[in-house]
């Protein structure tokens, strides 16, 4: 078929057809719009949450001592048991699966003022590893604590960007000397701005992290709050919390198969739970918008089929005038393929534009900003791709049949 | 051999429960140069002989053939082929494309039989030159009047040089000045050679037509 003869024709037609050309488009772009933001937004949304969720830390686990649920060696049933120090090193040094390993100590209801400013808190005594842990990550001229810190037990804070808001305002706060329990130290560090949506002892923003040596000697404490521990490939981290298990067993003579012994929180898998909630949303949003889609697609049908009848005469007239079946069929199909095309490029163009004007509604800190995925650009297109086909053959089928003496007759 | 045979040709209608016999052994002949006129009272059947000589309909029994071929053996496309190249329509109602202008009217058969656009652009101009339009190549159907229109279409007939050119009462809605300018291109291009058959209602216009075959209830008859 000559492609050129079939295109200025082509044109022709459309361009006569205007108004339903146009409501078709729209139609299709309408569709592609609905399930492009709505998976755009959906995965805008998991990745702002999956940052904030990692707020805290990703992929660490923190263990608290707990209960003796069943008795052990004469060790009845319901002793505590608590975490100490030296089982950090001890883990680390039993354990090679282990990245990073940090006590953990708070002290409520601190006093930490600079000048004339007070503001009551929490403090927390940790190693260096900690910070890297707990993504505690350092404004520029900052650091966190060092091991040299621990080693020599200095007298250095790292603080949340809150609490030095609080203490300084606008003034540098690196270098200066705040009191803590009318404690002289020097700040050595200050948190960055971060998005946390989870914690197991409140926001790290306000809190003051002082060397875990320091700590100890400041605040007498016997236990561990807790211990912090990375695995060192994430998905191993179910071994890696059996062996924690195996060894404060032995040196706590409970039973390493008493699930009450320790309480875990593993937030790998927080980040599966995150990825299949995400997935089943993703799941339902696709479903929502394939239909939308198919809806849209229905309706470009409806308008093909109508065309059909609308332009029987002209297909007659065509068909009169020596057109194959063929030509009339490939005209019809192209049509609306190309309508889905324009529909569809139009829609991801909308699409496009609407997230990119999407911070000016500032809600990023909710929904997060929305972002197209190559993923659900290919889908789109596919889908875009078949509808288009199916909504055009049948009714182009249709009309390369007609008996073009019955076609003229209208 | 003769350009058109039609033998012991048959059309029946079946719609529903009511059958119409539209045609009934009808066996004419059509030489090549030859200008008919297909005369006869309304419903005879006139159109529907029309339409079989044009491929665009099938007789129900008998053969049709055409140029040595015999129509009722043919595949559609082949069909359609034989539309585009050895036959030209000129219908009562015009039937132009409304939206095309009429150079693309004019253009259409060309791009169905595949024409390049270079020799299409100057086959489009000669042929409207021919009927006197040249200058209304880029206007659209409503901004011509109903003669120019005609004239459009039978520049579209032309296009591929046809055999044939059958045309279906084509004065029928015209005013008689309009109709006479038609017949006088009708009658010039049997002058130049070509075959037309054209049926019509207007006994004046008959009598100027070299032979005139008579239709009642779907019979060749002598009379009306
Ligand atoms: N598609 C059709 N279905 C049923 N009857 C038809 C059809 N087309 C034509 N007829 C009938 O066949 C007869 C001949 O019609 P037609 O050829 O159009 O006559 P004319 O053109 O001479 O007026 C008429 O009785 C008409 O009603
Ligand atoms: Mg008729």
């Amino acid at each position: 078929m000559k492609i050129f003869l079939f295109f200025s024709q082509f044109y022709r037609d459309l361009k006569g057809q205007k108004l339903r050309t146009a409501l078709t488009t729209f139609g299709i772009l309408w569709g592609t719009a609905s399930i492009v933001l709505l998976l755009g937004f959906s995965n805008g949304m998991k990745s702002s949450q999956k940052k904030a969720q990692h707020g805290m830390g990703e992929a660490i686990v923190i263990i608290w001592g707990g209960t003796m649920s069943m008795p052990y060696e004469g060790n009845p049933k319901g002793r505590r048991i608590h975490l100490h120090a030296e089982d950090v090193e001890l883990l680390k040094s039993q354990i090679p699966e282990i990245k990073y390993a940090s006590p953990e100590n708070t002290n409520w209801s601190t006093t930490v003022s600079y000048r004339n400013e007070v503001y009551v808190g929490q403090v927390t005594g940790s190693n260096a590893e900690f910070g890297v842990m707990r993504n505690l990550i350092p404004q520029r001229g900052g650091r966190y604590i060092s091991p040299k810190d621990l080693e020599e037990k200095r007298r250095v804070a790292f603080i949340g960007f809150e609490l030095k808001e609080e203490l300084f305002g606008e003034e540098d706060a690196v270098g200066k000397t705040i009191l803590i329990n009318q404690v002289p130290f020097t700040v050595i560090g200050v948190m960055i701005d971060k998005d946390q949506n989870s914690s197991y002892s409140g926001r790290d923003k306000t809190k003051t992290f002082i060397p875990y040596s320091t700590f100890r000697s400041m605040f007498s404490r016997r236990y561990l709050n807790n211990i912090v521990v990375k695995p060192v490939v994430a998905s191993e981290s179910e071994y890696m919390r059996t062996r924690i298990n195996q060894v404060l067993a032995r040196k706590y003579k409970y039973n390493p198969e008493d699930d009450e012994a320790l309480w875990e929180w593993d937030t790998t898998q927080n980040d599966e739970f995150f990825d299949q909630l995400f997935l089943g949303m993703n799941v339902f949003l696709g479903i929502v918008g394939f239909f939308t889609l198919i809806v849209g697609g229905i309706g470009v049908s409806n308008i093909m089929n109508a065309v059909v009848e609308e332009r029987t005469k002209e297909i007659g007239i065509k068909m009169a005038l020596g057109a194959r079946a063929s030509f009339i069929l490939t005209q019809l199909l192209a049509e609306t393929l190309l309508i889905t095309f324009i529909g569809g490029v139009l829609g991801i163009i909308f699409s496009g534009v609407i997230m990119k004007a999407f911070p000016v509604f500032e809600l990023e800190e909710y929904v997060g900003t929305p972002a197209i995925s190559t993923d659900i650009a290919i889908f789109a297109a596919l889908l875009l791709g078949i509808i288009g086909f199916i909504s055009g053959f049948f009714p182009a089928r249709r009309a390369s049949k007609l008996n073009p003496v019955e076609a003229l007759r209208l | 051999m003769p350009l058109i045979q039609m033998q012991e040709l048959n059309k029946k209608y079946n719609s529903g429960k009511v059958s119409v016999e539209a045609l009934k052994d009808i066996n004419v002949d059509v030489e090549e140069n030859e200008f008919i006129a297909i005369v006869g009272p309304s419903g005879s059947g006139k159109s529907t002989l029309m339409n079989i000589m044009g491929c665009l309909d099938a007789p129900s029994s008998g053969d049709y053939i055409l140029d040595g071929a015999k129509v009722s053996d043919l595949k559609p496309n082949r069909l359609a082929d034989i539309r585009n190249r050895k036959i030209g329509f000129v219908f009562q109602n015009f039937n132009l494309l409304p939206y095309a202008s009429a150079y693309e009217n004019v253009e259409l058969p060309l791009i169905f039989g595949g024409i390049g656009p270079k020799r299409r652009k100057s086959r489009v101009m000669e042929l409207l030159d021919r009927v006197g339009l040249a200058d209304r190549a880029e206007h659209k159907p409503t901004e011509l009047s109903g003669g120019e229109m005609q004239r459009v279409a039978i520049a579209r007939a032309l296009a591929n040089n046809p055999a044939i050119i059958l045309a279906d009462e084509p004065t029928g809605n015209l005013d008689s000045v309009a109709g006479g300018s038609i017949m006088e291109i009708f009658h010039e291009l049997h002058r130049d050679g070509a075959t037309l058959i054209v049926i019509t209602h207007d006994r004046q216009i008959a009598n100027n037509i070299p032979r005139v075959i008579k239709l009642k209830d779907g019979l060749v008859v002598d009379s009306l």
